[in-house]
């Protein structure tokens, strides 16, 4: 039981009609229910297929591309250990030993009381504060095992609940659009002119162009 | 390959239509310079000039011009995807050799091809070694093996060994993905080919690349399997061994297997099909491309029911009532006792004591013979369809082809779901209306399969049909072509409102053509070669009725079952009990055959040969691939004999081989005349019949309103229901819906009943007790209910009611 509250519905309903093609709201509306569930799950997509007139597969096929949508439940805090050059050369392996130990799982799993999830990552762009890791991707940088331990407390401890929300919060503030103040982005299919910058075809090519 | 030597060489004519414009070699041409074909462009291919088609892919191109070009996913039925690479070419546009993948360029005028250079074939070789990188070399024990295009490649264009030594990627072998297809995801070399099929052709997007990066895999979405009327065809499309169908894995191998081409008579589309058989069973269809009809297409069911034909509950031999119950006997003393009813009934009661129902599950030859043996007899009670079609006169309609229809302006359905009972006319009218520019108009009482590709889906109460086509006439004038695609939608409707229907859309737009959407395999070849009854008082249901009331004497069913067939289901068991005597040809045991006296065992698809006819008239052959189970004998041959036996006057007694049927009825069934054997062997798409023009008969509309505490009913077939080919076949029998009376969500809150709780279905005939199924196709006021399911919806059915009115109770 866990499709899209009345509330989440209202709110994709806002974001569908924001694009052209409902098709495109997808990615949002996956964001919206990894949002209310901390990951994405079957029924959610099942209820976006709908919501989109999609099948559920299709739903499946974009959402598994991604990285960051979770299809299995996580922590509440996702930890990211980066793993590449930069941080490996400056104790990454080490850093994420001492985050199995502390934290009594292996990478790539989550502890029991559903609030830590660790997991190796790629290159986080932070290579001049290496070793380098992710808390529900707000960075960390030149991460310590003594700066680990204390962050695991202060996340415990609900230190940095002002900084670090639960997995799959977008914002604090949800973005609101009037219907007035939309952009208004013409359909694909509908588009009779093309932009400017390119020469209308005369009537005599545009038919050549045909047959 | 340079200009010098492009210019001299011979210019090869291509074959097809471009061949008639371009005359290169003309010696005049210096004088007389013809037209340039705009059509056609002038590509050199390998040093050799040869003439393309605007707009062709520079593949399909070289194809046609017997040039090779190795290649994975590239299917000419479907949109190029460039997935696979392996088709990369040398291609200069002006600016210089360039590795382009072919089946993404289209051929443009003065282009030059190569796809034999050394960099062409090293792009290649090198394609073959990355998709083999990953790809089990387990050839041995793969079904593909033999009939592979990734076996077949890279032997003929691979490097002949890898320099990969890593372990391959590992996944969970054959995992099903449906009922009836499995997967093997090591094997995938991801071309797009079946998820393509399943987004662009069947309309059916269940199946997706998933994990896409490292890990692109296809799969279904979780507990909702590729349940597609057309997964098989994907299984014949996929390029290596990934996707395999449970009916052939590890049947055969395919050199084994002998095949020879035919038509498949699951319902009347006739696809072009290639039997496929190994130690004198069959074991595989094939879809072969036909492009008037199926374009390599066909439905599960016409491609997996041929297990019905292995059935080990086949009659093997004739039986004859005694004492004792049905008993196997010889055909001697069958034929005699059948030869007996005859003459017994023709003394006792003349010819008007005996009717004979069928055909429509035969060949054109088999109805033939029971015509012509009918014709000598006097037989007048006589239909190929037992009150589940049209009159036969809708066949006397200016006819649309499949491809006048797909190709149509606009297309209006007047018939049944096609997706459900015509499967492959619906891929082609879905196209016509996706990309075909083509506009569908649909009078449909609920949602049908192409409900969401029509511009005017129109909802209609039973028996007002023709009142909603005379509302949206507006729809069907205009001056582009129009073709209405007419069946029955709902056998719990008298017949009469289709046709009312039919006559509106005629009176709305003259010029219609007409395609017939009649299901069962042969029933238009039936009706056209001598099974139609001469007039409404001698059609299918009045042969039943007479049956009912003690009229007939001995009624013979041509591998008809009324007790499955006929909608008026007590209408058929009391035709089956007030006739005196029954003879049934059939070639599985049914109800209907449970009640003969003498049950004679007839041969079935795929072990006779002879003709049928599709819904357009198209004439095409079958072929005999295996020998008959038992004894069991062709039909016209049973005809034949006891036309001998019977020593009636009339040339069929004397014919001992099928072609001379086939010859009888081109010399004297009108509009036959063109369907020769020379002709049907000259063209494997078959030959058109020709319509011979009839009049509709005029019909009285009886359709009362509703009485809003009601619901109307709604009958119409699954593709899968207990049909004998569905019922025998084991692969398919189970995918059967099962019985249920759909209502809208809405109405179900009225009742106050629950979705899957028991209600009851209250008629003047009878009561029924089904399952409740919220069903938001279905519209406020109908109960739709799918017909041969197992449930007793068919006691509802009166055969004399214009609609069937129905009060529901919740139990």
């Amino acid at each position: 039981m866990s499709r899209l509250t009345d509330h989440n519905v209202a709110l994709a309903r806002e974001i569908i009609v924001r694009y052209p093609r409902k098709k495109s709201a997808l990615i949002p509306l996956l964001h919206l229910s990894q949002e209310q569930n901390g990951y994405v799950t079957d029924e959610a997509m099942r209820h976006l297929a709908e919501l989109l007139n999609l099948t559920p597969a299709e739903v499946l096929g974009t959402a598994t591309f991604y990285e960051m949508f979770k299809f299995e439940p996580v922590g509440t805090y996702v930890i990211n250990v980066c793993q590449t050059m930069s941080c490996a050369l400056l104790g990454a392996g080490k850093l994420m030993h001492h985050a199995e130990e502390a934290l009594g799982i292996k990478a790539g799993s989550t502890t029991d009381d559903g609030l830590f999830t660790l997991e190796p990552a790629e290159c986080q762009a932070a290579c001049t504060g290496a070793p380098t890791l992710q808390v529900n991707y707000r960075h960390r940088y030149n991460v310590t095992t003594d700066a680990f331990d204390a962050l695991i407390d202060d996340l415990r401890s609900g230190a940095l609940s002002s900084e670090i929300p639960p997995h799959g919060t977008l914002g604090r503030n949800r973005q609101q659009i009037p219907a007035d103040k939309f952009v208004g982005a013409p359909d694909p299919d509908d588009v009779s002119e093309g932009p400017a910058w390119v020469p209308v075809p005369s009537p005599a090519n545009a038919t050549e162009d045909k047959s | 390959m340079s200009t010098e030597e492009s210019s001299v060489t011979e210019p090869v004519v291509a074959d097809g239509d471009v061949s008639g414009d371009v005359v290169l070699d003309d010696a005049d041409s210096a004088v007389t310079e013809p037209e340039p074909d705009p059509d056609v462009v002038m590509v050199t291919l390998n040093g050799r000039e040869v003439a393309a088609r605007t707009g062709e892919l520079v593949i399909a191109a070289a194809e046609r011009h017997d040039t090779y070009i190795p290649h994975f996913c590239y299917h000419p039925r479907m949109k190029s995807v460039g997935m696979c690479r392996q088709c990369l070419v040398e291609v200069d546009t002006g600016r210089g050799m360039q590795l382009q993948p072919s089946c993404m360029i289209t051929v443009s005028p003065e282009m030059k091809i190569d796809t034999e250079s050394s960099t062409a074939k090293r792009a290649q070789e090198g394609m073959i070694e990355l998709l083999l990188a990953n790809h089990p070399l387990d050839c041995p024990v793969c079904d593909k093996g033999g009939e592979c295009p990734l076996q077949d490649q890279a032997f003929s264009h691979g490097p002949g060994e890898s320099r990969y030594i890593e372990e391959k990627r590992h996944y969970e072998k054959p995992i099903p993905i449906s009922d009836l297809v499995l997967l093997d995801r090591e094997r995938c070399i991801l071309c797009d080919r079946c998820t393509r099929f399943a987004d662009e052709v069947a309309g059916d997007k269940l199946i997706q690349f998933t994990q896409r990066g490292n890990q692109t895999q296809v799969m279904t979405f979780h507990d909702e399997p590729f349940a597609s009327y057309f997964s098989g065809n994907t299984v014949q499309i996929c390029p290596v061994g990934a996707l395999t169908a449970e009916p052939y894995r590890f049947k055969a191998r395919p050199w084994d297997l002998a095949a020879e081409e035919s038509t498949c008579t699951s319902c009347s589309v006739g696809c072009r099909v290639v039997v496929q058989s190994s130690r004198d069973e069959i074991l595989r269809y094939q879809g072969v491309d036909s492009d008037p009809v199926n374009h390599g297409w066909l439905c599960d069911r016409g491609r997996f029911d041929f297990e019905a034909v292995n059935s080990e509950l086949r009659l093997d031999d004739p039986m004859v009532k005694t004492d004792a119950g049905l008993t196997v006997t010889s055909w001697n003393a069958a034929l005699t006792a059948a030869q007996q009813l005859i003459s017994d009934a023709l003394g006792a009661g003349g010819a008007e004591a005996i009717g004979i129902l069928g055909g429509a599950r035969g060949t054109n030859e088999d109805a033939f013979a029971w015509a012509q043996l009918a014709d000598a007899l006097g037989v007048t009670y006589r239909d190929a369809q037992v009150g589940d079609g049209l009159p036969a006169s809708i066949l006397g309609l200016d006819r649309a082809t499949i491809d006048e229809a797909a190709s149509a302006s606009t297309i209006v359905l007047l018939g049944p779901d096609l997706k459900e009972e015509l499967p492959v006319l619906y891929l082609r009218l879905r196209e016509a209306a996706t990309n075909g520019g083509s506009t569908l108009v649909e009078f449909s009482t609920v949602d049908t399969g192409l409900t969401q590709y029509a511009a005017h889906s129109i909802r209609y109460q039973p028996g007002l049909q023709a009142d909603a086509v005379s509302d949206n006439a507006e729809l069907l004038a205009g001056d582009g072509s129009v073709v209405v695609v007419a069946g029955r939608s709902n056998l719990a409707e008298s017949p009469d409102e289709t046709m009312a229907a039919l006559a509106a859309v005629l009176a709305a737009n003259p010029n219609a053509k007409m395609l017939p959407a009649l299901r069962r395999g042969n029933v238009v070849g039936a009706l056209s070669v001598g099974m139609a009854p001469a007039d409404p008082d001698h059609d299918g249901l009045a042969t039943l009725r007479a049956a009912a009331d003690g009229k007939i004497d001995l009624l013979v069913l041509v591998g008809a079952d009324p007790l499955n067939d006929c909608p008026d289901v007590q209408l058929a068991r009391r035709a089956l009990a007030g006739a005196r005597r029954i003879i049934s040809i059939d070639t599985h045991p049914s109800e209907s055959t449970k009640h003969a006296d003498v049950v004679l065992a007839a041969a079935a698809y795929g072990e006779k040969r002879g003709t049928t006819t599709n819904i357009e008239g198209r004439v095409s052959t079958l072929v005999d691939k295996v020998t008959t189970t038992g004894t069991a004998r062709p039909d016209w041959m049973i005809a034949a004999e006891l036309s001998l036996m019977l020593d009636l006057e009339g040339g069929l007694a004397q014919v001992t081989s099928v072609e001379e049927v086939t010859s009888a009825i081109a010399a004297q069934v009108p509009g036959f005349s063109g369907v020769t054997l020379e002709a049907l062997a000259t063209d494997r798409n078959g030959v058109l019949a020709e319509v011979v023009p009839a009049l509709l008969a005029p019909v009285t509309r009886r359709a009362g309103q509703r009485n809003s505490y009601d619901h109307r009913l709604v009958v119409s077939r699954k593709l899968y229901d207990r049909a004998v080919g569905t019922a025998m076949s084991h692969s398919i029998a189970k995918l059967a819906p099962g019985a249920g009376a759909h209502l809208h969500p809405l109405d179900v809150d009225a009742l106050g009943a629950n979705s899957g709780s028991d209600v009851q279905l209250i008629g003047e005939r009878a009561t029924a007790i089904l399952p409740v199924v919220a069903n938001s196709a279905v519209p406020r006021g109908i109960v739709w209910a799918p017909f041969n399911q197992g449930g007793a919806v068919e006691d509802l059915i009166d055969g004399n009611a214009a609609v069937i009115d129905l009060k529901i109770e919740v139990l």
